[in-house]
């Protein structure tokens, strides 16, 4: 029997609606994959993506980042910085060979704990497509990439 | 006759620019000469790698190491110097964060020479690449081993200090050598292992004299494709993507002053983990939109998002270097 791969995946949270969502989702005893570890933070606008980018490289292979609606943030507009933030991230990432969808950007009122539950469940499945990250961990094995260049080598001269 | 301290500078995988930033001290190197032994500095003088290893451990006073580590050599003589020497400074973007040459960190190791050696650019018709070790008649010659990706100092051997810059300033690195001076002399203390010397402990924008106001940017543009530029005011709130608000001060905002965005050569500013990421946080603050569509719009005026925040840092960021330099090439 092969194993299946548990993605481990890092979400955060705001205070405010996220977290309450959540916190409605166990409350209610709705069942979600429990892959994601949480961290709750005030607002969605305090996640800097170095947070992001920090458990990328120390071995999560997903994270979610969650907040109020567009509209509702409890300070004001810090959402939308989020969300800027979250689709510049998305670009650099991208550009550094990582795929977008490995971080995602979920709206979850206080009330709706079961879409918190289902876009958990189903981001959950998503990275277990995509498969592990396992960033920078192949380095040690990389002693030996020059094969690339002596492959290179074998071109008849 | 007192033996004067030992003094070394060497130059990895570099340009050479922070050599020249030295010379660029003018007389003041005469200093370095009266108060120090240069006992290794390949670019100004002769000596050769066995009268380095034939040294005493520790007995180097002060070596300046500019360059990441590209190959095998580049490793070989940072832990040969880091034995050898008190203290070691990571001289220079390269040897701190990877620098332009770090950029090579987007690309498997084989595809870089693969570039270099056969592009249209490159008269290369007999296809001839480098090997590492070739036989001749009178024995086998090497040259260094490339290795997968391009480490800052910090990343292969423990350093002291780190001087950051693009190169380094010529009034920073005085100050520098001569704080050494000082401490030779029981004058001064040196500051904590690790510190960052030569440099400020704000951002390039604290050094601006450019006026600030809110920024709403509508549309982030090349400096060159906008005319004219205003002088007094914030390039950023122009809308042309300027690196100071991650950048560690110390340059007097030579860019900005200069009519210029800043590149962000020195490095990240105090407290910042991933430089990248700070200015992600800082473009992304700037934008004046709230729906998906209008954010990307504004964000296609960025073509190169990764060269942007990471042109100096990729080898010292968090992610280091893009995944297809990770995973093992298959040719």
């Amino acid at each position: 029997m092969t194993e299946q791969f548990e993605p481990t995946i890092i979400g955060f949270t705001c205070n405010w609606c996220s977290y309450r969502a959540a916190d409605l989702a166990g409350t209610a005893r709705m069942k979600y994959a429990p892959n994601v570890r949480l961290i709750r933070l005030m607002c969605s606008g305090r996640l800097d993506p170095t947070f992001v980018l920090r458990a990328l490289s120390s071995g999560a292979d997903g994270v979610m980042i969650t907040g109020c609606h567009p509209g509702e943030c409890h300070y004001i507009e810090q959402n939308y910085k989020a969300l800027r933030r979250y689709l510049l991230l998305q670009r650099v990432l991208k550009g550094l060979g990582i795929e977008p969808e490995r971080v995602k950007l979920v709206w979850a009122s206080a009330a709706e704990g079961a879409r918190f539950a289902s876009e958990t469940t189903a981001f959950v499945e998503e990275i277990r497509k995509l498969g592990p990250l396992n960033w920078g961990k192949p380095v040690a094995e990389l002693e030996n990439l020059q094969e690339g260049i002596s492959k290179l080598e074998e071109v008849p001269a | 006759m007192t033996a004067k301290p030992k003094f070394a500078m060497y130059w990895a995988a570099s340009c050479g620019g922070c050599e020249i930033a030295v010379l660029n001290t003018h007389e003041k190197i005469l200093d370095v000469d009266a108060n120090f032994e240069v006992v290794f500095w390949p670019v100004a003088m002769d000596a050769k790698y066995k009268d380095v290893e034939a040294m005493e451990d520790g007995s180097i006073l002060l070596t300046l190491f500019n360059g990441g580590i590209r190959n095998d050599e580049n490793e070989h003589i940072a832990r040969l110097l880091r034995r050898k020497s008190k203290i070691l400074v990571a001289f220079g973007s390269c040897a701190c964060e990877g620098c332009i040459p770090g950029l090579a960190n987007l690309s498997p190791v084989g595809e870089i020479v693969h570039t270099a050696f056969n592009t249209i650019t490159t008269d290369n018709p007999h296809q001839i690449y480098p090997r590492t070790s070739f036989d001749v008649p009178e024995g086998e010659l090497h040259i260094p081993k490339l290795l997968p990706i391009l480490r800052p100092l910090d990343q292969v051997v423990d350093v002291d200090y780190y001087m950051p810059g693009c190169p380094p300033e010529s009034h920073q690195i005085w100050a520098v050598v001569d704080l050494v001076i000082k401490v030779i002399r029981g004058e001064a203390e040196l500051p904590p292992k690790g510190a960052v010397i030569g440099a400020g402990n704000s951002t390039v924008c604290d050094e601006c004299p450019r006026a600030r106001n809110v920024k709403a940017i509508k549309e982030f543009k090349r400096i060159q494709d906008i005319a004219p530029v205003d002088p007094t005011l914030c390039i950023l709130e122009q809308g042309v993507p300027c690196n100071g608000p991650a950048t560690r001060s110390g340059c007097d905002a030579r860019c900005p002053q200069a009519g210029a965005q800043c590149i962000g050569c020195y490095g990240p500013a105090e407290g910042v983990m991933d430089y990248g990421a700070r200015l992600m946080t800082a473009f992304a603050s700037v934008i004046d939109a709230t729906t998906p569509e209008e954010i990307d719009r504004i964000l296609d005026g960025i073509p190169d998002p990764v060269g942007q925040v990471y042109r100096f840092n990729l080898a010292g960021s968090l992610l280091k270097a893009a995944k297809s330099a990770w995973i093992k090439e298959k040719v």
